[in-house]
């Protein structure tokens, strides 16, 4: 597949590796902050390539896994609602609530739907006039102006019965909040490529001027991880961590301005509640009041029940990259994809589910 | 005739009689099926094996096939993976009222085209009809029985360390075709299931060795949920080569657009075989001699360490795990 | 109508966009393709594609416009510093 392939030579990857190997002096604790990093990182074995003075940190980049138990009650809550068609992205159906899951609810007899795209919720608006079909909105800023379009488009073509309850999350401030907590000592960040593609280079700048920490953006492919993480050990052991792109056939400075006017014309910036972390002021995205007879958080009233967490879970650690999937007592032994405890093992970009998946060998089962 | 099944069509009375006379009867004719009795008696002495399955595949038409196609398919597969020469099969339709029967004259047409491939007989049958919205256009289910040679003995325990692992082809292409023809893909050219009958394949592989230890068909889970079952039943490890298995290019690019690993898509019409290593070529290119085996190749091996696990040196060189599948299935995939 | 995949269960990664080439477009919709597989996508936030351009499809929308001319510098960067590296050792 065309620039795909071209990104999975294994020779230039060995050899990349290498020339890691040999400029990597000091200890050093890269992010990857996205979930599809992480995915990727161990799909393809990179950790194996990467020498042992260079140590691998998943963060909170998984819009399933941050999702608050709060905002995933309310969803369930949602779903409860006579008339009301819930349509989710992903793993959504799985993450076990204070109470509940979205999929025990449909087994319930609750209308709930997985869907692939925002304009299928659109859709589903359409064809089921009588309903009020709300869309889970989860994701960072690479999904939002996907489900901003949607909503514009449902405006344009009259569709008054589909709402977004937005959770949507933005990356930049949480990465702020992470570094600002200073809890554990990270020397470079894997930038997410696809938010990236639509926030561009400019809002990491904060990164290496406030906090000293190197910050390359990253494409996908092993090649694209290999070579960010190749310029990362280069900023640090040259003593100069700045904003790059390595993502660059997909990542412009400026982002796409487009999809950033649409996202600002449908959304404005609000707190948001992160799993793992807590609120974290001017993360999060709720509907503007231009478009408020789409938000769904104003015009459902609900009876909410007091969250729950469960006990031992440790995802909220690992979420903020100060504990690894092994450490935590329920890995694999209670937690596993069957019988998830926590987000981090249901979502395929979940730390516990990526380190369950394809990391077998160097634990126990 | 009307054109679509009635509830009467499964009461047992004359609309019953009806459509076994004019639809089923006709394209499956043979002489034990004619008789019509309410068994089927043979005569029999050796080993036998018998297996059953239900297809709910949905769509029941996919770009390869149909359930009719797959239901007969399925368990001449299933009979062949134990070196069972499969002999006859039941054939059992649950219908939902209002199917259209032009629909059931083109699935009989598939389980006849296929049940002679195969060389196989119906010799009994059962239909039922149910009201509309309780059963998804049609159900079928296939019981199958078949011979097994003497000395032939081949189970997922027999794996052994050194062993070589043989996929008959490319991995995936059921799963795709059925998930794409669901949700409404477009191709330059369509993937094609791969539903097809085995059992000459494996007669060919077991001419031309004894020594092939373990044969399964890679449906439901994929190819990664069958080698995991082998390292399990055998207590053995196993070790893939990323590179070394087959896929089709527009197979790989479905994945990466829904999400998929291809190694956990079923497939129908695919064999993975363990043997041991001095015959492993020979047996190899016997497969690439049959139109079901021509991507054939060895894709790994089997080893005494880290038992219960499959590892997969992936294409960059670092190996990874290859996992049972875990969570829910595709929903009705066959 | 649009690459609308209605599964009981999904298994995608959110953060992936896949590189697909544009074969038509018309209004905010184009027809786009990789190996052979075809797919209908939203080009509401990236209005000026081309045909022929490569775009990331991320759930069903193209979140952005390949630079191949920026894909084929990174494999030219890539063997360069790859090659530098051992020109040194």
């Amino acid at each position: 597949m065309k620039l795909i392939d071209e990104y999975q030579n294994s020779a230039l990857a060995r050899k990349l590796a290498i020339r890691i190997a040999n400029r990597s002096a000091k200890p050093i604790r890269l992010m990857e902050f996205c979930g599809g990093h992480t995915h990727a990182i161990m799909r393809y074995g990179i950790r194996q390539l990467l020498p042992e003075t260079v140590e691998m940190r998943a963060g909170p980049g998984c819009p399933v896994c941050v999702t608050a138990t709060a905002d995933l009650d309310k969803a369930i809550a949602m779903a409860h609602l006579a008339g009301v068609i819930i349509t989710t992205f992903g793993d959504m159906m799985r993450v076990p609530g204070s109470h509940s899951s979205l999929q025990q609810t449909r087994a319930e007899g609750a209308d709930i739907r997985v869907i692939y795209s925002a304009m299928d919720a659109v859709e589903i608006a359409r064809s089921n006039p009588q309903k009020s079909v709300i869309l889970i909105g989860i994701g960072f800023e690479a999904t939002a102006p996907t489900i901003a379009a949607a909503t514009i488009k449902a405006q344009k073509e009259g569709i008054e019965n589909f709402y977004v309850l937005s959770l949507l999350k933005l990356c930049p401030p949480v990465m702020k909040a992470i570094l600002e907590l200073g809890e554990i000592r990270l020397d470079g960040i894997i930038c997410p490529g696809h938010v990236s593609v639509i926030i561009g280079s400019y809002p990491y700048e904060f990164i290496p001027k406030n906090h000293n920490v190197g910050c390359v953006i990253s494409g996908f492919e092993p090649l694209d991880i290999l070579l960010c993480i190749d310029r990362l050990v280069e900023q640090i052991e040259s003593g100069q961590p700045k904003v790059e792109i390595a993502y660059r056939r997909g990542v412009k400075p400026e982002g796409n301005e487009k999809a950033l006017e649409l996202m600002g014309e449908v959304f404005e910036i609000a707190q948001a509640n992160w799993r793992g972390i807590g609120v974290v002021p001017q993360s999060g995205l709720r509907v503007s009041q231009k478009y408020e007879h789409f938000d769904a958080d104003n015009l459902f009233r609900l009876n909410l029940k007091p969250t729950g967490e469960p006990k031992g879970c440790r995802c909220g650690e690992i979420l903020r990259g100060i504990a690894t999937p092994p450490e935590c007592g329920l890995f694999s032994k209670v937690c596993t994809p069957e019988k998830p405890i926590g987000p981090c093992m249901v979502s395929n970009e979940g730390a516990c589910a990526a380190y369950y998946k394809y990391g077998g060998i160097s634990y126990e089962r | 005739m009307s054109d679509n099944v009635l509830l009467a069509h499964g009461s047992g009375g004359r609309l019953s009689h009806d459509l076994i006379e004019k639809k089923l009867l006709p394209p499956l004719a043979n002489p034990m099926l004619n008789r019509l009795d309410d068994s089927a008696t043979f005569e029999f002495s050796g080993h036998l094996a018998f297996t059953t399955d239900s297809y709910v595949v949905n769509p029941i038409f996919f770009p390869g096939g149909d359930i009719g196609k797959l239901a007969i398919c399925g368990t001449v597969n299933d009979l062949s993976m134990n070196g069972a020469k499969p002999l006859y099969l039941s054939l059992s339709l649950i219908l939902e009222e209002g199917f259209s029967l032009s629909e059931l004259d083109r699935i009989v047409g598939s389980i006849k085209a296929a049940a002679e491939e195969a060389e196989v007989r119906i010799i009994t049958g059962d239909t039922k009809v149910v009201n509309q919205g309780q059963a998804d256009k049609l159900f079928i289910n296939t019981s199958g029985i078949g011979a097994v040679p003497l000395g032939i003995d081949i189970s997922g325990a027999n794996a052994r360390a050194g062993d070589k692992i043989i996929l008959s082809g490319t991995i995936g292409d059921h799963g795709i075709a059925v998930m794409c023809q669901r949700e409404g893909f477009k191709f330059s050219t369509p993937v094609q299931s791969d539903c097809a009958p085995l059992n000459k394949l494996v007669s060919q592989m077991l001419k031309s060795s004894p020594r092939i230890h373990c044969l399964r068909d890679p449906t439901r889970g994929g190819l990664a949920t069958v080698l995991n079952e082998f390292t399990q039943q055998s207590n053995v490890g196993i070790v893939l080569e990323e590179d070394k298995i087959p896929i089709k290019e527009s197979v790989k690019a479905a994945c990466e657009l829904l999400g998929f690993d291809p190694l956990y898509l079923a497939n129908e019409g695919k064999l993975v075989a363990i043997a041991e290593p001095g015959d492993a070529g020979k047996i190899l290119a016997e497969m690439q001699q049959n139109i079901y085996g021509r991507d054939a190749a060895i894709i790994g091996e089997v080893s005494n360490a880290h038992p219960g696990m499959v590892l997969m040196k992936t294409k960059l060189g670092p190996s990874r795990v290859v996992d049972m599948l875990s969570g829910e299935l595709l929903p009705r995939i066959c | 109508m649009y690459c609308s995949v209605r599964l009981a269960k999904m298994t995608k990664i959110m953060c992936l966009a896949v590189p697909v080439r544009v074969i038509s477009k018309e209004g905010d919709a184009a027809e786009t393709e990789i190996a052979g597989v075809r797919r209908l996508v939203s080009i509401a936030l990236t209005p000026e594609v081309k045909v022929g351009d490569y775009v990331l499809l991320h759930t069903g929308y193209a979140i952005g416009i390949v630079d191949e001319a920026e894909a084929k510098e990174t494999l030219k960067l890539l063997e360069e510093i790859v090659s530098l590296s051992e020109a040194h050792r």
